[in-house]
């Protein structure tokens, strides 16, 4: 009967475990209404790590994409809102390709991403939100994307002058690759109409 | 044989070569491209990022430009374009209430007997090896090329439907019937880093620089590929100054046509040295 002492040491030692990092009832509302919003079945995640392993930007990242659904599930609401992870994602989709148990943490990291504008969460990468700003912005006027002008509103709006760019940037723009002018879609009602319905009913 | 064709933005901006080459290479196959009249942009990774509503509302009024038109199957040049209108197509097949949705937002009613196909997909086995063989004039004998996908054309494979999604095949077998080697390598599908570029440069500089010295030594004397965005990337963030093509520009070449110092003009990395020194310019 020695596995009896056995394991009720190592209950009190998991009690003790939990009052010392705080973790005591899980809130489980954020990962109910995550998956909710982005469809995907997250309590299947058992750590396998093959996200991580096959992300481009991992090793960037301040949480890895692993971790981000772990603490999804420990109800960690304000480390992941305000996680650069969810920003530095670029959807290249190897996660979602390659999980096992076909969780798409591509299509997460766009509904943490749009969950935390709509919350007012400030970007914890603020140029990647304002470059995607810039672009939809430069799409929103005239239904095509036009280089010069959206670069030109990130750059004023982020202070980041692109010095890495500029200069290969500056040729291509000599080799006739970026034109000066827009070129517009001749229903731009029509574009107005569907940007004004998708920005409403969110 | 005809097709209606979506440009998507870049391709008379920074994929300029691309299309030109795209065009140029059709019109030598015999095969018709119709611009789809008043596309819009397909959203791109800046929409799916903030508003998941409007990146599928947009590549949508593209569907219904395409099926007004009724010039046959949609091809798509960028691997971008592709994938987002892929995206969107999912969506309208498999999620009725999603369906309904769009189409409202929208305006049109989807039909989903229109095709919408890969570039690269309808050279292969629409147009068919046997006919690109056809029009070969300089076999690009020696010109070893590493076969670069990238992250559009074949993720996720339940909605692109397009080629192995770990180790694709379609370009290299299009090279091989061109006369070219295509390399194996093992970096064919990662990411190039995409918009990123824009914002982290230098993160961008260690995945390109990644991609094109693994090509390199694997023996590739050239990286060819089927995006505007790779392109970009791969030419603008490596310094080893190993050319980087657009698939069609390489059958452009084999097919010996006219035009085609134009597009060498436009790269960053001019390609002209490797294919004299292979008796191809």
């Amino acid at each position: 009967m020695w596995w009896v002492g056995f394991v009720s040491l190592i209950i009190r030692e998991e009690k003790k475990l939990d009052k010392a990092t705080g973790v005591g009832k899980v809130e489980s509302s954020f990962l109910k209404e995550v998956e909710k919003k982005s469809g995907e079945n997250l309590s299947l995640c058992y750590q396998c790590l093959k996200c991580t392993a096959g992300c481009p930007t991992a090793s960037y990242m301040d949480v890895r994409p692993n971790s981000i659904i772990r603490m999804i599930q420990m109800g960690m609401r304000e480390e992941v809102m305000g996680s650069s992870a969810i920003w530095l994602c670029v959807y290249c989709q190897t996660c979602g390709t390659r999980c096992p148990n076909e969780i798409h943490i591509g299509i997460l990291m766009d509904t943490l991403r749009e969950m935390a504008v709509e919350e007012g969460v400030p970007a914890k990468e603020k140029n990647i939100h304002l470059f995607h700003e810039a672009f939809i912005h430069s799409v929103g006027r005239g239904g095509r994307a036009h280089e010069v002008t959206m670069l030109m509103e990130y750059m004023l709006k982020s202070r980041d002058l692109m010095a890495d760019s500029l200069f290969p940037g500056m040729i291509l723009f000599l080799k006739g690759k970026f034109p000066l002018l827009p070129s517009f879609v001749k229903g731009k009602e029509e574009i107005k109409k569907i940007f004004e319905k998708c920005t409403r009913e969110r | 044989m005809k097709f209606s064709y979506f440009p998507g933005c870049t391709d008379h901006s920074s994929s300029l070569e691309y299309g030109l080459s795209t065009h140029e290479v059709f019109k030598t196959l015999g095969v018709e491209l119709v611009e789809i009249e008043d596309w819009n942009c397909c959203g791109a990774a800046a929409t799916h990022s903030l508003n998941r509503l409007l990146s599928l509302s947009l590549p949508a009024r593209n569907i219904s430009k395409a099926q007004s038109a009724q010039a046959g199957p949609l091809v798509v040049p960028c691997a971008g374009c592709f994938s987002y209108l892929k995206r969107v197509e999912h969506v309208l097949k498999n999620d009725e209430a999603g369906r309904k949705e769009i189409e409202e937002i929208v305006g049109f009613s989807y039909q989903p007997t229109l095709e919408i196909l890969a570039l690269m997909d309808v050279v292969l086995n629409r147009i068919g090896l046997e006919k690109v063989q056809e029009k070969v004039k300089k076999p690009l004998n020696g010109l070893k090329v590493a076969c670069y996908y990238g992250c559009a054309l074949v993720r996720h494979p339940k909605i692109t439907q397009l080629d192995d999604p770990e180790n694709p095949q379609y370009l290299d077998r299009l090279m091989k019937s061109l006369g070219a080697e295509p390399v194996e390598w093992s970096y064919k599908v990662d990411c190039c880093g995409a918009d990123l570029a824009m914002t982290y440069p230098k993160v961008v500089k260690k995945m390109v620089g990644k991609i094109v010295s693994m090509a390199k030594e694997a023996g590739a004397q050239c990286v060819t590929t089927s995006c505007g965005l790779c392109q970009m990337n791969l030419e603008m963030r490596q310094d080893i100054g190993l050319p980087i093509f657009y698939f069609t520009e390489l059958m452009g070449v084999a097919f010996d046509v006219e035009k085609k110092e134009n597009w060498w003009k436009k790269h960053l990395i001019s390609p002209k040295g490797l294919l004299k020194s292979l008796e191809l310019a």
